[in-house]
Protein backbone atom coordinates (compact mmCIF):
# COMPACT_ATOMS: atom_id res chain seq x y z
CA UNK A 1 0.00 0.00 0.00
CA UNK A 2 2.99 2.24 0.34
CA UNK A 3 3.93 1.72 -3.27
CA UNK A 4 2.30 4.66 -4.93
CA UNK A 5 1.00 5.44 -8.38
CA UNK A 6 -0.65 3.08 -10.78
CA UNK A 7 2.44 1.03 -11.53
CA UNK A 8 2.20 -2.16 -9.51
CA UNK A 9 5.32 -4.29 -9.42
CA UNK A 10 4.37 -6.94 -11.97
CA UNK A 11 3.68 -4.47 -14.77
CA UNK A 12 7.27 -3.41 -15.41
CA UNK A 13 9.35 -6.45 -15.98
CA UNK A 14 11.29 -6.77 -19.19
CA UNK A 15 13.52 -4.08 -20.59
CA UNK A 16 13.86 -4.14 -24.37
CA UNK A 17 16.25 -1.98 -26.37
CA UNK A 18 15.17 -1.74 -30.01
CA UNK A 19 17.88 -0.35 -32.28
CA UNK A 20 18.59 2.57 -29.99
CA UNK A 21 21.19 5.12 -31.01
CA UNK A 22 22.37 8.31 -29.39
CA UNK A 23 24.35 11.02 -31.09
CA UNK A 24 25.05 14.49 -29.79
CA UNK A 25 24.95 17.80 -31.70
CA UNK A 26 28.78 17.92 -31.75
CA UNK A 27 28.77 14.70 -33.77
CA UNK A 28 29.75 12.29 -30.98
CA UNK A 29 27.98 8.99 -31.33
CA UNK A 30 27.68 7.52 -27.86
CA UNK A 31 25.52 4.61 -29.00
CA UNK A 32 25.50 3.36 -32.59
CA UNK A 33 22.80 0.73 -32.90
CA UNK A 34 22.02 -1.28 -29.81
CA UNK A 35 19.42 -3.96 -29.29
CA UNK A 36 19.04 -6.18 -26.25
CA UNK A 37 16.58 -7.73 -23.86
CA UNK A 38 16.79 -7.86 -20.11
CA UNK A 39 14.73 -10.90 -19.08
CA UNK A 40 12.43 -10.88 -16.05
CA UNK A 41 13.97 -11.55 -12.68
CA UNK A 42 17.52 -11.88 -13.88
CA UNK A 43 20.64 -9.76 -13.86
CA UNK A 44 22.02 -8.44 -17.12
CA UNK A 45 25.40 -6.76 -16.94
CA UNK A 46 26.64 -4.26 -19.49
CA UNK A 47 30.40 -4.27 -19.22
CA UNK A 48 32.83 -2.07 -21.09
CA UNK A 49 35.51 0.56 -20.73
CA UNK A 50 34.55 4.07 -19.76
CA UNK A 51 33.07 5.99 -22.65
CA UNK A 52 31.67 2.89 -24.36
CA UNK A 53 28.13 4.21 -23.97
CA UNK A 54 26.94 1.86 -21.24
CA UNK A 55 25.79 4.61 -18.90
CA UNK A 56 23.96 6.29 -21.77
CA UNK A 57 22.07 3.03 -22.36
CA UNK A 58 21.16 2.71 -18.70
CA UNK A 59 19.89 6.28 -18.54
CA UNK A 60 17.67 5.71 -21.56
CA UNK A 61 15.59 3.29 -19.51
CA UNK A 62 14.41 5.94 -17.04
CA UNK A 63 14.44 8.73 -19.62
CA UNK A 64 17.42 10.58 -18.18
CA UNK A 65 18.69 10.36 -21.78
CA UNK A 66 16.42 10.40 -24.83
CA UNK A 67 17.59 8.13 -27.67
CA UNK A 68 18.16 9.85 -31.02
CA UNK A 69 16.50 6.88 -32.69
CA UNK A 70 15.10 3.52 -31.68
CA UNK A 71 12.95 2.71 -28.66
CA UNK A 72 13.30 1.42 -25.15
CA UNK A 73 10.38 -0.67 -23.94
CA UNK A 74 9.48 -1.54 -20.39
CA UNK A 75 7.29 -4.61 -20.47
CA UNK A 76 6.33 -3.79 -24.02
CA UNK A 77 5.51 -0.12 -23.42
CA UNK A 78 7.67 2.56 -25.01
CA UNK A 79 9.17 4.60 -22.17
CA UNK A 80 8.98 7.72 -24.37
CA UNK A 81 5.20 7.59 -24.04
CA UNK A 82 5.36 7.64 -20.24
CA UNK A 83 5.58 10.57 -17.88
CA UNK A 84 9.26 10.70 -16.86
CA UNK A 85 8.57 11.48 -13.20
CA UNK A 86 6.09 8.60 -12.78
CA UNK A 87 8.37 6.30 -14.76
CA UNK A 88 11.40 7.09 -12.58
CA UNK A 89 9.50 6.54 -9.35
CA UNK A 90 8.67 3.05 -10.58
CA UNK A 91 12.30 2.14 -11.31
CA UNK A 92 14.96 1.62 -8.66
CA UNK A 93 18.19 3.45 -9.38
CA UNK A 94 21.48 2.88 -7.60
CA UNK A 95 24.53 4.89 -8.45
CA UNK A 96 28.16 5.25 -7.44
CA UNK A 97 28.62 6.34 -3.81
CA UNK A 98 24.91 5.73 -3.39
CA UNK A 99 24.08 9.18 -4.77
CA UNK A 100 22.47 9.89 -1.42
CA UNK A 101 21.01 13.26 -0.52
CA UNK A 102 23.63 14.67 1.89
CA UNK A 103 21.08 16.82 3.73
CA UNK A 104 18.67 14.00 4.54
CA UNK A 105 19.05 11.46 7.28
CA UNK A 106 19.44 7.80 6.34
CA UNK A 107 15.79 7.08 7.05
CA UNK A 108 14.57 9.96 4.89
CA UNK A 109 16.97 8.99 2.12
CA UNK A 110 15.57 5.48 2.03
CA UNK A 111 12.00 6.82 2.15
CA UNK A 112 12.61 9.35 -0.66
CA UNK A 113 10.31 7.84 -3.28
CA UNK A 114 7.42 6.86 -0.98
CA UNK A 115 7.55 10.38 0.53
CA UNK A 116 7.49 11.90 -2.96
CA UNK A 117 4.50 9.71 -3.71
CA UNK A 118 2.68 11.20 -0.74
CA UNK A 119 2.92 8.22 1.62
CA UNK A 120 2.61 9.37 5.24
CA UNK A 121 5.89 9.95 7.02
CA UNK A 122 5.03 7.31 9.59
CA UNK A 123 4.38 4.57 7.02
CA UNK A 124 7.33 5.56 4.87
CA UNK A 125 9.69 5.52 7.84
CA UNK A 126 8.31 2.22 9.08
CA UNK A 127 8.97 0.68 5.70
CA UNK A 128 12.42 2.30 5.57
CA UNK A 129 13.35 0.64 8.87
CA UNK A 130 12.32 -2.75 7.46
CA UNK A 131 14.51 -2.07 4.45
CA UNK A 132 17.44 -1.24 6.73
CA UNK A 133 17.03 -4.74 8.19
CA UNK A 134 16.85 -6.22 4.69
CA UNK A 135 20.07 -4.58 3.51
CA UNK A 136 21.87 -5.35 6.76
CA UNK A 137 22.11 -1.89 8.29
CA UNK A 138 21.71 -1.43 12.00
CA UNK A 139 18.59 0.58 12.84
CA UNK A 140 20.73 2.81 15.07
CA UNK A 141 22.02 4.43 11.89
CA UNK A 142 18.58 5.66 10.86
CA UNK A 143 19.11 9.16 12.27
CA UNK A 144 22.57 9.66 10.79
CA UNK A 145 23.49 11.73 7.80
CA UNK A 146 25.15 10.00 4.83
CA UNK A 147 28.56 11.56 5.51
CA UNK A 148 28.52 9.85 8.89
CA UNK A 149 28.50 6.42 7.21
CA UNK A 150 31.30 4.43 5.58
CA UNK A 151 31.34 3.98 1.81
CA UNK A 152 29.94 0.46 2.04
CA UNK A 153 27.14 1.54 4.37
CA UNK A 154 26.22 4.39 2.04
CA UNK A 155 26.00 1.89 -0.79
CA UNK A 156 23.61 -0.28 1.22
CA UNK A 157 21.47 2.78 1.92
CA UNK A 158 21.51 3.45 -1.84
CA UNK A 159 20.19 -0.06 -2.52
CA UNK A 160 17.58 0.24 0.23
CA UNK A 161 16.39 3.53 -1.27
CA UNK A 162 16.13 1.95 -4.71
CA UNK A 163 13.99 -0.85 -3.24
CA UNK A 164 11.71 1.43 -1.23
CA UNK A 165 8.90 1.62 -3.79
CA UNK A 166 9.25 -2.12 -4.49
CA UNK A 167 10.12 -1.62 -8.16
CA UNK A 168 10.28 -4.61 -10.50
CA UNK A 169 13.29 -3.10 -12.27
CA UNK A 170 16.59 -1.99 -10.75
CA UNK A 171 19.15 0.07 -12.63
CA UNK A 172 22.61 -0.09 -11.10
CA UNK A 173 25.20 2.34 -12.42
CA UNK A 174 28.64 1.13 -11.27
CA UNK A 175 27.32 1.05 -7.72
CA UNK A 176 30.43 -0.46 -6.14
CA UNK A 177 33.11 1.36 -8.10
CA UNK A 178 33.96 3.84 -5.35
CA UNK A 179 34.42 1.44 -2.43
CA UNK A 180 37.65 -0.37 -1.61
CA UNK A 181 38.17 -3.87 -3.07
CA UNK A 182 37.46 -5.82 0.13
CA UNK A 183 34.21 -4.02 0.81
CA UNK A 184 33.32 -4.31 -2.87
CA UNK A 185 33.66 -8.08 -2.68
CA UNK A 186 31.41 -8.16 0.39
CA UNK A 187 28.83 -5.99 -1.31
CA UNK A 188 28.89 -8.12 -4.47
CA UNK A 189 28.29 -11.31 -2.48
CA UNK A 190 25.60 -9.56 -0.49
CA UNK A 191 23.89 -8.33 -3.67
CA UNK A 192 23.95 -11.86 -5.09
CA UNK A 193 22.20 -13.12 -1.98
CA UNK A 194 19.70 -10.29 -1.99
CA UNK A 195 18.92 -10.81 -5.67
CA UNK A 196 18.42 -14.52 -4.99
CA UNK A 197 15.79 -13.48 -2.46
CA UNK A 198 14.08 -10.67 -4.38
CA UNK A 199 14.40 -11.72 -8.03
CA UNK A 200 14.30 -8.22 -9.47
CA UNK A 201 14.98 -7.48 -13.12
CA UNK A 202 18.40 -5.88 -12.83
CA UNK A 203 20.37 -3.95 -15.41
CA UNK A 204 23.86 -3.54 -14.00
CA UNK A 205 26.72 -1.52 -15.41
CA UNK A 206 30.39 -1.99 -14.68
CA UNK A 207 33.83 -1.68 -16.23
CA UNK A 208 35.05 -4.60 -14.12
CA UNK A 209 34.85 -7.94 -15.94
CA UNK A 210 35.27 -9.88 -12.68
CA UNK A 211 32.20 -8.13 -11.29
CA UNK A 212 30.30 -8.87 -14.51
CA UNK A 213 31.22 -12.57 -14.38
CA UNK A 214 30.20 -12.76 -10.73
CA UNK A 215 26.84 -11.00 -10.94
CA UNK A 216 25.60 -11.41 -14.50
CA UNK A 217 23.12 -14.05 -15.62
CA UNK A 218 23.57 -12.44 -19.00
CA UNK A 219 26.66 -10.42 -19.88
CA UNK A 220 27.03 -7.99 -22.77
CA UNK A 221 30.57 -6.93 -23.53
CA UNK A 222 30.48 -3.53 -25.15
CA UNK A 223 32.98 -1.97 -27.51
CA UNK A 224 32.98 1.82 -28.09
CA UNK A 225 29.69 3.10 -29.45
CA UNK A 226 27.94 0.44 -27.34
CA UNK A 227 28.55 -2.14 -30.05
CA UNK A 228 27.99 -5.60 -28.63
CA UNK A 229 31.24 -7.52 -28.91
CA UNK A 230 29.65 -10.59 -27.37
CA UNK A 231 26.61 -11.52 -25.35
CA UNK A 232 26.05 -14.64 -23.31
CA UNK A 233 26.57 -16.19 -19.91
CA UNK A 234 29.94 -15.86 -18.26
CA UNK A 235 30.59 -19.51 -19.06
CA UNK A 236 29.84 -19.04 -22.75
CA UNK A 237 32.04 -15.98 -22.98
CA UNK A 238 35.01 -17.63 -21.29
CA UNK A 239 34.55 -20.87 -23.24
CA UNK A 240 34.12 -19.25 -26.62
CA UNK A 241 35.25 -15.65 -26.76
CA UNK A 242 33.84 -14.22 -29.98
CA UNK A 243 36.89 -12.25 -31.05
CA UNK A 244 40.20 -10.73 -29.98
CA UNK A 245 38.49 -7.75 -28.39
CA UNK A 246 36.60 -10.06 -26.03
CA UNK A 247 39.64 -12.28 -25.41
CA UNK A 248 41.59 -9.17 -24.51
CA UNK A 249 38.81 -7.66 -22.40
CA UNK A 250 38.18 -10.73 -20.27
CA UNK A 251 41.91 -11.25 -19.78
CA UNK A 252 42.22 -14.47 -21.78
CA UNK A 253 44.67 -12.90 -24.22
CA UNK A 254 47.11 -12.01 -21.45
CA UNK A 255 46.53 -15.38 -19.82
CA UNK A 256 45.20 -13.76 -16.61
CA UNK A 257 42.19 -16.01 -16.54
CA UNK A 258 43.88 -19.19 -17.76
CA UNK A 259 44.47 -21.85 -15.11
CA UNK A 260 46.79 -24.78 -15.70
CA UNK A 261 46.16 -28.18 -14.14
CA UNK A 262 49.06 -29.70 -12.32
CA UNK A 263 48.56 -33.40 -11.73
CA UNK A 264 50.42 -34.22 -8.57
CA UNK A 265 48.79 -36.51 -6.02
CA UNK A 266 45.07 -37.38 -5.77
CA UNK A 267 43.71 -34.04 -6.85
CA UNK A 268 44.36 -31.79 -9.78
CA UNK A 269 45.84 -28.51 -8.57
CA UNK A 270 45.16 -25.45 -10.69
CA UNK A 271 47.95 -22.95 -11.28
CA UNK A 272 47.55 -19.44 -12.60
CA UNK A 273 49.62 -17.79 -15.34
CA UNK A 274 52.46 -17.15 -12.90
CA UNK A 275 52.43 -20.75 -11.74
CA UNK A 276 50.87 -19.96 -8.34
CA UNK A 277 48.44 -22.52 -6.96
CA UNK A 278 44.95 -20.99 -6.82
CA UNK A 279 42.76 -24.02 -6.18
CA UNK A 280 41.94 -27.60 -6.99
CA UNK A 281 39.76 -29.07 -9.74
CA UNK A 282 36.39 -30.23 -8.41
CA UNK A 283 34.05 -32.91 -9.71
CA UNK A 284 31.94 -31.87 -12.73
CA UNK A 285 28.46 -30.60 -11.87
CA UNK A 286 29.23 -29.89 -8.23
CA UNK A 287 29.25 -26.11 -8.47
CA UNK A 288 26.48 -24.08 -6.89
CA UNK B 1 28.72 58.81 29.84
CA UNK B 2 26.44 61.66 30.92
CA UNK B 3 25.22 62.35 27.35
CA UNK B 4 24.40 58.70 26.87
CA UNK B 5 22.50 58.41 30.14
CA UNK B 6 20.53 61.56 29.42
CA UNK B 7 19.54 60.35 25.94
CA UNK B 8 18.84 56.65 26.46
CA UNK B 9 15.29 56.93 25.08
CA UNK B 10 16.51 58.67 21.89
CA UNK B 11 19.27 56.09 21.44
CA UNK B 12 16.78 53.27 21.95
CA UNK B 13 14.40 54.79 19.40
CA UNK B 14 17.17 55.22 16.83
CA UNK B 15 18.37 51.66 17.43
CA UNK B 16 14.84 50.40 16.79
CA UNK B 17 14.49 52.44 13.60
CA UNK B 18 17.89 51.26 12.45
CA UNK B 19 16.82 47.67 12.91
CA UNK B 20 13.53 48.27 11.08
CA UNK B 21 15.42 49.83 8.17
CA UNK B 22 17.94 46.97 8.06
CA UNK B 23 15.73 43.89 8.21
CA UNK B 24 13.59 44.38 5.06
CA UNK B 25 16.58 44.79 2.70
CA UNK B 26 18.29 41.71 4.19
CA UNK B 27 15.21 39.52 3.81
CA UNK B 28 14.31 40.96 0.38
CA UNK B 29 17.86 40.43 -0.92
CA UNK B 30 17.63 36.77 -0.06
CA UNK B 31 14.14 36.35 -1.52
CA UNK B 32 15.01 38.17 -4.76
CA UNK B 33 18.41 36.53 -5.21
CA UNK B 34 16.97 33.00 -5.23
CA UNK B 35 14.76 33.25 -8.35
CA UNK B 36 17.33 35.45 -10.11
CA UNK B 37 20.06 32.89 -9.39
CA UNK B 38 17.75 30.11 -10.59
CA UNK B 39 17.46 31.91 -13.92
CA UNK B 40 21.19 32.71 -14.01
CA UNK B 41 22.23 29.09 -13.48
CA UNK B 42 19.94 27.88 -16.27
CA UNK B 43 20.44 30.51 -18.96
CA UNK B 44 24.11 31.00 -19.76
CA UNK B 45 23.71 34.44 -21.38
CA UNK B 46 21.70 35.79 -18.47
CA UNK B 47 24.23 34.47 -15.98
CA UNK B 48 26.98 36.74 -17.34
CA UNK B 49 24.56 39.68 -17.50
CA UNK B 50 23.16 39.22 -14.00
CA UNK B 51 26.46 38.57 -12.27
CA UNK B 52 28.20 41.37 -14.16
CA UNK B 53 25.26 43.68 -13.52
CA UNK B 54 25.47 42.93 -9.80
CA UNK B 55 29.08 44.06 -9.64
CA UNK B 56 28.18 47.22 -11.51
CA UNK B 57 25.20 47.87 -9.25
CA UNK B 58 27.34 47.53 -6.16
CA UNK B 59 29.79 50.07 -7.61
CA UNK B 60 27.17 52.87 -7.57
CA UNK B 61 28.03 55.19 -4.66
CA UNK B 62 25.30 55.12 -2.06
CA UNK B 63 24.73 58.84 -1.55
CA UNK B 64 23.88 59.62 -5.20
CA UNK B 65 21.67 56.51 -5.27
CA UNK B 66 19.74 57.76 -2.23
CA UNK B 67 19.29 61.08 -4.04
CA UNK B 68 18.26 59.61 -7.40
CA UNK B 69 15.86 56.96 -6.06
CA UNK B 70 13.16 59.42 -4.86
CA UNK B 71 13.01 60.78 -8.42
CA UNK B 72 12.64 57.28 -9.84
CA UNK B 73 10.24 55.98 -7.20
CA UNK B 74 8.30 59.22 -6.76
CA UNK B 75 8.85 59.12 -3.01
CA UNK B 76 9.87 62.04 -0.83
CA UNK B 77 13.59 62.47 -0.22
CA UNK B 78 13.11 61.62 3.46
CA UNK B 79 11.01 58.52 2.85
CA UNK B 80 12.40 55.36 4.41
CA UNK B 81 11.45 53.52 1.21
CA UNK B 82 14.43 55.11 -0.54
CA UNK B 83 16.73 53.50 2.00
CA UNK B 84 14.98 50.14 1.86
CA UNK B 85 14.98 50.01 -1.95
CA UNK B 86 18.58 51.21 -2.26
CA UNK B 87 19.87 48.75 0.31
CA UNK B 88 17.86 45.93 -1.25
CA UNK B 89 19.60 46.71 -4.55
CA UNK B 90 22.99 46.55 -2.84
CA UNK B 91 21.93 43.42 -0.99
CA UNK B 92 20.89 41.67 -4.20
CA UNK B 93 24.13 42.80 -5.81
CA UNK B 94 25.99 40.88 -3.09
CA UNK B 95 23.57 38.01 -2.65
CA UNK B 96 22.99 37.12 -6.30
CA UNK B 97 26.60 36.21 -7.18
CA UNK B 98 26.90 34.37 -3.85
CA UNK B 99 23.76 32.35 -4.62
CA UNK B 100 24.88 31.61 -8.18
CA UNK B 101 28.20 30.33 -6.83
CA UNK B 102 26.43 28.35 -4.13
CA UNK B 103 24.16 26.63 -6.66
CA UNK B 104 27.09 25.92 -8.97
CA UNK B 105 28.89 24.14 -6.12
CA UNK B 106 26.11 21.62 -5.54
CA UNK B 107 27.35 18.15 -6.48
CA UNK B 108 25.79 17.34 -9.88
CA UNK B 109 25.67 13.63 -9.01
CA UNK B 110 23.30 14.37 -6.16
CA UNK B 111 21.02 16.33 -8.49
CA UNK B 112 21.26 13.47 -10.94
CA UNK B 113 20.24 11.02 -8.25
CA UNK B 114 17.33 13.23 -7.22
CA UNK B 115 16.13 13.34 -10.81
CA UNK B 116 16.44 9.57 -11.11
CA UNK B 117 14.37 9.17 -7.92
CA UNK B 118 11.57 11.06 -9.64
CA UNK B 119 11.78 14.56 -8.20
CA UNK B 120 9.88 16.98 -10.44
CA UNK B 121 12.25 19.79 -11.41
CA UNK B 122 10.77 22.52 -9.20
CA UNK B 123 10.75 20.38 -6.08
CA UNK B 124 14.24 19.18 -6.92
CA UNK B 125 15.33 22.83 -6.88
CA UNK B 126 13.50 23.68 -3.66
CA UNK B 127 14.06 20.46 -1.72
CA UNK B 128 17.52 19.43 -2.90
CA UNK B 129 19.47 22.07 -4.80
CA UNK B 130 18.59 25.07 -2.62
CA UNK B 131 19.22 23.42 0.76
CA UNK B 132 22.55 22.06 -0.48
CA UNK B 133 23.49 25.57 -1.60
CA UNK B 134 22.43 26.79 1.86
CA UNK B 135 25.77 26.89 3.69
CA UNK B 136 27.45 28.98 0.97
CA UNK B 137 24.38 31.21 0.66
CA UNK B 138 24.43 31.71 4.40
CA UNK B 139 27.97 33.10 4.22
CA UNK B 140 26.73 35.56 1.57
CA UNK B 141 23.73 36.57 3.65
CA UNK B 142 25.94 37.36 6.64
CA UNK B 143 27.93 39.79 4.50
CA UNK B 144 24.67 41.33 3.27
CA UNK B 145 23.46 41.78 6.86
CA UNK B 146 26.62 43.50 8.07
CA UNK B 147 26.88 45.65 4.97
CA UNK B 148 23.22 46.68 5.21
CA UNK B 149 23.42 47.68 8.87
CA UNK B 150 26.45 49.78 8.06
CA UNK B 151 24.90 51.44 4.99
CA UNK B 152 21.67 52.38 6.78
CA UNK B 153 23.67 55.09 8.57
CA UNK B 154 24.16 56.98 5.28
CA UNK B 155 20.42 57.70 5.27
CA UNK B 156 20.94 60.00 8.24
CA UNK B 157 22.58 62.52 5.92
CA UNK B 158 19.26 62.74 4.05
CA UNK B 159 17.28 63.00 7.23
CA UNK B 160 16.07 59.40 7.57
CA UNK B 161 16.69 58.71 11.26
CA UNK B 162 18.84 55.77 12.31
CA UNK B 163 21.93 55.26 14.49
CA UNK B 164 23.63 57.32 11.76
CA UNK B 165 21.76 60.32 13.12
CA UNK B 166 24.03 60.10 16.15
CA UNK B 167 27.03 60.79 13.87
CA UNK B 168 25.45 63.73 12.05
CA UNK B 169 24.06 65.23 15.22
CA UNK B 170 27.27 64.60 17.11
CA UNK B 171 29.34 66.29 14.41
CA UNK B 172 27.06 69.32 14.22
CA UNK B 173 26.99 69.80 17.97
CA UNK B 174 30.54 68.69 18.66
CA UNK B 175 29.59 65.82 21.00
CA UNK B 176 32.25 63.13 20.58
CA UNK B 177 30.50 60.73 22.93
CA UNK B 178 27.39 60.78 20.72
CA UNK B 179 29.48 59.86 17.65
CA UNK B 180 31.21 57.02 19.49
CA UNK B 181 27.90 55.64 20.78
CA UNK B 182 26.48 55.69 17.24
CA UNK B 183 29.55 53.92 15.91
CA UNK B 184 29.69 51.26 18.62
CA UNK B 185 25.96 50.51 18.49
CA UNK B 186 26.02 50.18 14.69
CA UNK B 187 28.85 47.69 14.90
CA UNK B 188 27.17 45.82 17.74
CA UNK B 189 23.91 45.61 15.81
CA UNK B 190 25.78 44.27 12.79
CA UNK B 191 27.54 41.71 14.95
CA UNK B 192 24.33 40.56 16.62
CA UNK B 193 22.50 40.14 13.30
CA UNK B 194 25.49 38.29 11.87
CA UNK B 195 25.55 35.84 14.78
CA UNK B 196 21.78 35.47 14.68
CA UNK B 197 21.85 34.52 10.99
CA UNK B 198 24.74 32.13 11.56
CA UNK B 199 22.80 30.47 14.38
CA UNK B 200 19.58 30.32 12.38
CA UNK B 201 21.57 28.72 9.58
CA UNK B 202 22.86 26.00 11.88
CA UNK B 203 19.30 25.30 13.00
CA UNK B 204 17.96 25.15 9.45
CA UNK B 205 20.92 23.25 7.98
CA UNK B 206 21.71 20.73 10.73
CA UNK B 207 23.45 18.37 8.31
CA UNK B 208 26.11 20.94 7.50
CA UNK B 209 27.50 20.89 11.02
CA UNK B 210 31.00 19.50 11.23
CA UNK B 211 30.76 15.78 11.66
CA UNK B 212 31.19 14.22 15.04
CA UNK B 213 34.34 12.21 15.35
CA UNK B 214 33.95 8.50 15.89
CA UNK B 215 30.53 8.40 14.27
CA UNK B 216 31.86 7.08 10.98
CA UNK B 217 32.02 3.57 9.75
CA UNK B 218 30.77 1.42 12.60
CA UNK B 219 29.11 -1.90 11.93
CA UNK B 220 28.62 -3.68 8.62
CA UNK B 221 30.45 -2.43 5.53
Amino acid sequence: MWQGGDTPGEDLAVITFEHVAKSYPDGTRAVEDFSAEVPVGSTTVLVGSSGCGKTTLLRMVNRMVQPSSGRVLLDGRDVASQDPVTLRRGIGYVMQSGGLLPHRRVLDNIATVPLLEGVSKKDAHGRALELMDLVGLDRSMARRYPHQLSGGQQQRVGVARALAADPAVLLMDEPFAAVDPLVRRDLQQWLLGLQGELGKTVLFITHDIAEALLLGDQILILAPGAQVAQRGTGEEILAQPANDFVRDFVGLAAGERVLHPSGSGDRTVLLDAQGRAVGVLGEPGQHR
Amino acid sequence: MSWTLDNLDVIGQLLGRHLLLSLPPIVLSLLLAIPLAWVATRVRVLRAMLVGGSALLYAIPSLPLFVILPLVLGTGIRSQWNIIVALTLYGVALMLPATVDALAQVNPRVLDAAQAMGYPSLSRFLAVELPLAGPTMLAGLRVVAVSTVSLVTVGAVLGVPSLGSLFTDGFQRGITEEIVVGLVLTMLLALVLDLLIAHLGRLLLPWSRPLRRGAVGQGAP
